[in-house]
């Protein structure tokens, strides 16, 4: 495979006309880089730059450029600096997008308008059913699937009945929606909460406590998962009712929160411990570039840097060809870190899912180590209504 | 209803309103007092936050951290009133927004470059971070009982200050006629500096106070100002009893708003209604009730300026 693909790009080199050999390869990355979840974005673009620096920043023989731009967690200035990706700076491909609802405003910013673009987090809903498209892709997941699996594991501990909290956006309903599609037992109640400038969450967790569920299920991505842990704990309710998160947990909150979260359980579909050549190349080099565990952002956006080279070795370079590398794209045998996956017709991961404990490790270090697997080669439900096949 | 809940809702809504207030008591001092618009202010809460945040990593000790962030914030304060908003008072309005939002700007970079990206952490100490049942059933975070306790403390202590005082007498005098303060030979200028210091200090201990529930983040005030500009512009500019008054109102309707609206519209209407109506009723819920108090108010509930 490896061979092969040297081969190709060694043909592709020798075959690119000079003007494109000049010409790179441009890669808009849109993410969070100021205000609070600037740093998701960090991780965002530090995950891309390590891929860069393995792929010795070529593609299909031509050198590669990303432009990174800050959406400052706005849908309209996401749509705006994706406007600006794709008729200044004219890129072949658009990725990053953390946010439901910025990739909601910027999708048709790019679908249509020649670039292919690439979600390296957000999946709502909408995208993979009636809106999907051949030129978008996705790294990570629509957001049901990971509190699908979480609603199994629910019912798999023969928990009786949980309260449910979310912030109020495109995404927060997807997570509800997910849990509350795959979970049996009884939802004693839900909040969902202001998004994203509520930063106190005592009215929902008085709330809660009166409801004496047997489990607390919460979706607060970044630093309002921090937040979040921290008031759990605060109010009393980390001893008396379990917790269960989505995105919640991960590789930025756990050095923050410690041992507030430690044995708390989530679930995802990358774990850093998970034993295959490309993640333990992606978790090592990240670790001794940048001195810090990888989050699930992280991985997803080294898989979409990628899955584009995927795309663009297949064609040689000719990144007018988008038959061809829309193709080499579905095929996802580019070597991803989480393991081997599929594409669903909507271009959504076919994956696994797995059950992640926070721990404390035999180094001192906070991170998450894979409990066991929730679901094999599971498909979001929305596939059925695209009308891609 | 289960009044158990109601009482720990109460409280809840007591916290924030209190912490609300002393963000806009500051805010209100400076605005009624200097004709001062200060977008500011938010940076100073977060520049107190952080100021907690490294001097707890310093000294290991929360409590320490507080004695030594208030002076720290004051300064801070009084320096950014020499050094930059001295030149803005003999503007208009527009003038004075443009160049505090300049400084939000400057603040978030600066706080960038000191301490990076990353949200920073205050642990609490071990006698703050449990939990106190207060009556049977009833448990409430210790901590925030702490809050509710030591911002009672501030604003007695601002009571006391205004009202008991020599420098309160002026800056009472200067609320109501400021040019006239100034003819009767008062230093106007180092009593601008000292009420924005106060307001920078109270500030500071707003955000030194939300650091352990919250993360101490880049923008973390800019949220909270828009609030405390809705306390402020309720209880009446310049006014602190006003401040004092609609803070409580806001923390207690956002509070209840927030507990009960999605019960109470459930009752009435179906469930998708409910999820899709409930937050978005009770996150304006403050804005309405600006809205209702100023058809009837135009001056705030206590305007200072008439008395």
């Amino acid at each position: 495979m490896l061979k092969r693909t040297i081969t190709l790009a060694a043909g592709a080199a020798m075959l690119a006309t000079t003007a494109m050999a000049a010409d790179p390869v441009k890669i808009g990355f849109v993410t969070t880089l100021s205000k609070g979840p600037a740093v998701l974005g960090r991780d965002m673009r530090d995950a891309a730059d390590l891929a860069m620096e393995h792929i010795g920043a070529r593609m299909g023989g031509r050198d590669v450029e990303i432009i990174y731009k800050d959406d400052e967690i706005n849908p309209g200035i996401g749509k705006k600096v994706t406007d600006e990706l794709v008729q200044k700076d004219r890129v072949d491909f658009v990725t990053g997008y953390i946010w439901s609802h910025v990739l909601l405003a910027s999708y048709k910013s790019v679908i249509g308008n020649g670039p292919m673009l690439i979600s390296a987090n957000a999946g709502p809903s909408q995208i993979a059913g009636e809106l999907c498209n051949e030129d978008f892709f996705s790294t990570s997941w629509q957001n049901d699937q990971t509190p699908e699996a979480m609603g199994e594991v629910l019912n798999q501990l023969g928990i009786k009945s949980i309260y449910v909290m979310a912030p109020n956006y495109a995404a927060g309903k997807n997570m509800v929606a997910g849990v509350e599609r795959t979970y049996k037992g009884e939802i004693l109640g839900k909040d969902f909460t202001k998004w994203p400038d509520q930063i106190d969450f005592s009215a929902e967790l008085a709330k809660a406590r009166a409801a004496k569920p047997g489990a607390v299920f919460v979706f607060y991505p970044g630093g309002a998962g921090v937040q979040f842990l921290k008031q759990y704990a605060q109010a009393g309710l980390k001893e008396t009712i379990p917790l269960y998160t989505v995105f919640t947990v991960d590789a930025i909150s756990l050095p923050v929160v410690k041992d507030l979260a430690v044995g708390s359980l989530a679930t995802q579909m990358w774990s850093p411990d998970l034993d295959n050549a490309a993640n333990r190349k992606f978790v090592d080099g990240f670790k001794a570039k940048y001195g810090r565990f990888p989050s699930f952002y992280a991985a997803q956006s080294y898989d979409a840097i990628m899955l584009i080279k995927a795309g663009v070795d297949a064609v040689n370079g000719d990144t007018s060809d988008k038959a061809g590398m829309r193709a080499a794209m579905k095929k996802a045998d580019f070597g991803s870190v989480r393991g081997d996956y599929t594409y669903g017709n909507n271009n959504f991961p076919i994956q696994n899912f797995y059950l992640r404990e926070a721990i404390k490790n035999d180094a001192g270090e906070y991170t998450v180590k894979t409990a066991k697997t929730v679901f094999t080669a599971h498909q979001d439900s929305y596939h059925s209504k695209c009308p891609m096949n | 209803m289960n009044w158990i809940l109601l009482i720990e809702q109460t409280l809840n809504g007591l916290q924030l309103g209190l912490l609300l207030f002393l963000l806009a008591a500051g805010l209100t001092l400076v605005f009624g007092i200097m004709d001062l618009v200060n977008l500011a202010h938010g940076s100073l809460y977060m520049v107190g936050a952080y100021f907690a945040a490294t001097f707890t990593a310093w000294t290991g000790s929360f409590v320490l951290a507080v004695v030594l962030t208030l002076p720290a914030t004051l300064l801070v304060g009084a320096v950014v009133e020499v050094v930059c908003l001295r030149t803005l008072y003999d503007r208009d309005h527009l003038d004075q927004v443009l160049a505090t939002f300049g400084l939000i700007l400057f603040f978030n970079e600066l706080v960038r470059l000191v301490w990076g990206p990353a949200g920073l952490s205050v642990p609490l100490p071990e006698f703050l971070s449990n939990s106190l049942e207060l009556a049977p059933g009833l448990i409430y975070p210790s901590y925030r009982l702490a809050i509710i306790i030591a911002s009672l403390l501030a604003a007695f202590f601002l009571y006391w200050l205004v009202a008991r005082t020599r420098i309160g007498m002026l800056i009472r005098a200067g609320a109501s006629n400021r040019e006239m303060v100034g003819a009767l030979g008062v230093n106007i200028r180092f009593l601008f500096t000292i009420v924005f210091g106060l307001g920078a200090a109270l500030a500071g201990l707003a955000g030194l106070m939300a650091a352990p529930i919250s993360t101490v983040e880049i923008g973390m005030g800019e949220n909270v100002l828009i609030l405390a500009f809705v306390v402020i512009v309720i209880g009446g500019i310049g006014s602190i009893r006003g401040a004092f008054v609609s803070a409580l109102l806001i923390g207690l309707i956002d509070t209840v708003g927030r507990a009960f609206l999605p019960d109470v519209i459930g009752g009435f209407f179906d469930d998708e209604f409910a999820d899709a109506a409930a937050p978005a009723l009770a996150s304006m819920s403050i804005y309405l009730l600006m809205a209702v108090i100023l058809a009837f108010r135009p001056e705030g509930l206590f305007s200072a300026r008439n008395g």
